[in-house]
């Protein structure tokens, strides 16, 4: 890991974080799941700071959108600066690539994982360097002084000097070159117990600030009428009518479309209503949902870029006499955040504010830039709370489209998205399709894990292949000793990008069931089946043992209950889930999830069973109902009452069972959602014989 | 009737001239036939026209968390962007705009209600409770056992979760499964907290019947 700096206090209030002195120590998080920190000797990209008033402060490059981030990272640095962590104010500073690097955001369930071990040296270092200062004003050996609880205490006299009181002295001496010790795991007082989140009061009181509840003066609120089919352009429009609309004060047309801004939210939506708009629909005004369809199922005929290739497959299907085949497709999801999209853009003729609920805020800067002409740096981002973020929040469309139209109309302004806007102009999970081939052996035993993915890309083509695509086919654990996963990107045009666990959240889907199909071909029991495939990748074994243990899966259940059982890791984590359901007068029950995970070192186990349980719940308002459909280049979907997600009266009881463990931490926030969806299929088919290979689950799949 | 209503709406900022004597004029008539309905919406948009310029529409007062509030705005404009864009009480969250989510759920004289569907003209006299006026110190039982089991996450849904299930709870006051499903089913919490959310009200119910046995069911 990279050294830990002092940061003069110059430097650092350029981040635009107003340092009022005191100890402010800048380290480094990686910034990428490999999380290889041998590129980063020197940087920095997050601080700490303990202030002469006793405060202390982290600035990091992360948001808070409901996954616990700034509890548990609080937790993490307080466990070596030997303070009272409740106290500890986590700021998300602008956008500032020397300062916080090049990638300032949080996606890739990552804040745990790279902060682990650089946010505990953080902290470690501070008390450290708080120590020497008190021992030198003491005039003691270092060894006669204990950091505990925001001070310094001499162990002879009891003494006591505040973090407050040494942090100007502290400032003065040189960090540690010798390398701090950390405390052994079995030391620790808060990392490992749970512990009540910090954002909960302002959230239980109405008071968080999210990007919906932003106003700054002068401000005027915004709705953007865009064309319904994907790339469609304004070909004229008439604003006569909007215009008249009581509180409407301007309506501008940007590259999206037509903005109407008003002195309310209503108003504008209301004005947006009356706008008369003809739109040049473009080139995908014929294209479907079925039309799609045909391009995926065309495609899985033909070879695509390799993916993975090991052992010969076409020799092992050759020489087979039991070969299995099945195709497996999901649809396209949308987001759906409980905040609709929005943000606030103020653009001057020399600088500009954004203020947005974001998850990659340097992004979020470079498209404001871009849009407003203006340099990087004269563009200031403010990050406040994320209604719910699932990948969606990645992006900066919306953030884009705030910019142009401040830039249009000369006033700050807040754009509102509203919830047709959502389902209707997201960037979507991509819509896959699979087609599986495998071949067993005498013994039951599968020799062949054969797939071609078709899938549209968005996170780039390495030699053919985006990742995102087979990640969860291509990386099976699963003992299988010929493989091959060929992948397509088809082109097709609708926005797609990431969505909670990303290419997982179908692909686990399709991996899981077909393991199902090849268990039930071979007469095997479904756990039992997967053990003898798994005996070489012990922490998925672990989690699948423990899962199948605590849901009984060897005892009989009730008459009309049917078990699923699906494993998966990703992002570093490792979960396995058991479905209790059952099918009545045609209608499916979740009954009971039970979730074994293993994530490695746990930080605040309250908030993985927390996570374990939203991510459970996500995946399973995809698999009963998650579908957005396309007609004429037009998503068909308007609101939850034809894109419902999961309601109070349809949760099952979810028990979690975390695995004990001292391997690094693994990610948490998307670990559980593509589980779910492989688990309830599974219980259907044992249920009523019947393979469910695309989602959502219909009606007519339960008979 | 709806589109009726949206029509005069249209006519020019609905202002409360146009809005009153058409609701008076239902119980004026005391039927509803379609001839009626045309007439009176005729009727009540040449009012509204030469009315509108010259006479301001009265404010519209109601009870806000306590207080007395007068609000100068069109009376179709929906209770939630009244209180969030006008009033500045932001913890009322808009969500979908079509009743499906809760998430902009307040109190009208009590009882637990969509204010995005809520045109401001009909909240006039009424009391008004939101998130800001469940109590000032989140001592109320739910907010206390929302703390302590730390149901939110993202946190957005939650105003409208909380006052949905305050008011289950100043209706019955031990609730059971199935009237907390039927109570909060309307409310939508993508993060899935919703057995925190279970937990948490029944909890909130035992602090409740906890109260009433300190203070001798004083209240």
């Amino acid at each position: 890991m990279s050294a830990i700096q002092k940061v003069a206090r110059r430097t650092f209030l350029k981040t635009g974080a107003a340092a009022a002195g005191g100890l402010v120590l800048g380290f480094y998080l990686p910034e990428n799941n490999s999380l290889d920190a041998q590129d980063a000797v020197g940087k920095l990209n997050a601080y700490v700071r303990v202030g002469t008033d006793d405060t202390i402060t982290l600035f990091i490059h992360k948001a808070e959108m409901g996954q616990g981030t700034v509890t548990s990272l609080s937790m993490l640095l307080a466990e070596e600066l030997e303070c009272d962590w409740t106290k500890i104010r986590t700021e998300f500073p602008g956008v500032d690539p020397a300062a916080f690097g090049p990638m300032q955001g949080v996606f890739g369930s990552m804040s745990i994982r790279t902060s682990w071990e650089p946010l505990r040296k953080a902290g470690a270092t501070a008390a450290e360097m708080l120590v020497q200062a008190a021992a030198q004003k003491w005039n003691v050996p270092k060894s006669q002084c204990r950091a505990e609880n925001n001070a310094v205490v001499n162990l002879q006299t009891r003494e006591r000097l505040s973090y407050g009181s040494l942090a100007e002295a502290a400032s003065k001496l040189p960090v540690p070159q010798y390398g701090v010790a950390l405390k052994d795991p079995t030391q620790f007082k808060l990392v490992g117990k749970s512990q009540k989140r910090m954002d909960t009061p302002a959230k239980v009181s109405g008071k968080t600030t999210f990007g919906i509840d932003v106003k700054v003066p002068g401000m005027l609120y915004a709705t953007l009428l865009r064309c319904p089919v994907f790339g469609g352009k304004v070909k004229s429009f008439d604003a006569t009518k909007a215009k008249a609309v009581s509180g409407v004060k301007q309506v501008v047309q940007v590259s999206n479309g037509v903005a109407v801004l008003a002195d309310n939210t209503w108003s504008a939506i209301e004005g947006r209503k009356a706008l008369i708009v003809a739109w040049d629909e473009g080139a995908l005004a014929t294209t479907s949902s079925a039309t799609i369809r045909k391009t995926f199922a065309d495609l899985a005929e033909k070879p695509g870029a390799v993916a993975r290739k090991e052992g010969d497959v076409a020799a092992a299907l050759a020489n087979s006499t039991r070969k299995i085949e099945a195709v497996y497709e999901v649809p396209y999801l949308s987001h759906a955040p409980m905040e609709p999209l929005n943000a606030v853009a103020h653009v001057r003729a020399d600088c500009a504010d954004v203020w947005s609920g974001m998850q990659i805020q340097s992004v979020a800067r470079e498209t404001a830039a871009r849009i407003s002409g203006l340099p990087p740096e004269k563009v200031q981002i403010h990050t406040v709370y994320l209604g719910g973020g699932f990948g969606r929040r990645g992006g900066a469309d919306f953030i884009g489209e705030a910019v142009e139209i401040s830039k249009a109309a000369g006033v700050p302004v807040k754009l509102q998205w509203t919830r047709d806007d959502d389902l209707q102009h997201d960037t979507y999970r991509p819509a896959s399709y699979t087609k599986f081939t495998s071949a067993l052996d005498e013994n039951g035993m599968p020799t062949v894990w054969n797939a071609r993915v078709v899938c549209p890309s968005f996170a780039g083509l390495r030699n053919g292949v985006d990742r995102t695509g087979v990640e969860g086919i291509a990386e099976i654990r699963y003992a299988i000793p010929n493989i091959l996963v060929e992948y397509h990107p088809p082109a097709v045009g609708i926005p797609v990008s990431y969505w909670r666990s990303v290419g997982y959240s179908h692909n686990t889907f399709f991996t899981e069931s077909f393991i199902d199909e090849m268990a039930a071909a071979a007469r095997q029991d479904p756990v039992a089946f997967r053990r003898r495939l798994l005996a070489k990748a012990p922490r998925m074994l672990g989690v699948l043992e423990l899962a199948a243990e605590k849901a009984g899966w060897d005892t009989p259940l009730p008459g009309g209950r049917d078990r699923g059982i699906a494993v998966v890791d990703n992002l570093g984590s490792f979960n396995a889930q058991v479905v209790e359901i059952s099918i009545e007068k045609g209608k499916l029950r979740v009954h009971r999830v039970v979730c074994a995970v293993d994530c490695g070192h746990v930080v605040n186990p309250a908030i993985v069973t927390q996570q374990i349980e939203s991510g459970i719940v996500y995946g399973l308002s995809a698999a009963l109902r998650g579908e957005i459909t396309i007609d004429r280049g037009r998503v068909q979907q308007t609101n939850f009452n034809n894109y419902e997600p999961l309601r109070i009266d349809e949760m099952p009881v979810i028990e979690t069972y975390i695995v004990p463990s001292t391997n690094p931490p693994g990610g948490i926030g998307e670990a559980s959602t593509p589980t779910i969806a492989p688990a309830i299929t599974n219980a259907i088919f044992s249920a009523t014989g019947k393979r469910i290979r695309r989602l959502p689950i219909k009606p007519e799949d339960l008979v | 009737m709806v589109s009726f209503q949206s029509k005069t709406n249209n006519t020019r900022g609905g202002s409360r001239s146009a809005r009153s004597p058409w609701l008076t004029s239902q119980h004026a008539f005391g039927v509803k036939t379609q001839l009626n309905e045309v007439l009176w919406v005729f009727v009540v948009q040449i009012y509204s026209f030469e009315s509108q310029e010259e006479s301001k529409m009265p404010a519209i007062e109601f009870t806000l968390n306590g207080k007395r509030q007068s609000v100068d705005v069109p009376a179709q404009m929906p209770l939630l962007w009244v209180l969030r864009d006008t009033l500045g009480l932001t913890g009322t969250k808009f969500g979908c705009g079509i009743q499906l989510c809760g998430a902009c759920t307040v109190h009208i004289d009590g009882v637990a209600t969509r204010s995005c569907g809520t045109q401001v003209s009909t909240i006039a006299g009424k009391n008004i409770t939101t998130i800001e006026g469940l109590s000032t110190d989140m001592s109320h039982p739910v907010q206390r056992a929302w703390v302590d089991l730390d149901v939110p996450q993202c946190g957005y849904c939650q105003s409208g979760q909380i006052m949905s299930a305050a008011a289950l709870l100043a209706r019955k006051a031990d609730p059971t499964d199935a009237d907390i499903n039927q109570a909060m089913r309307g409310n939508l919490c993508r993060c899935g907290t919703y057995s925190a959310i279970r937990e948490a009200i029944h909890r909130a119910a035992r602090y409740t019947v906890n109260r009433r046995v300190r203070t001798g069911g004083a209240e």
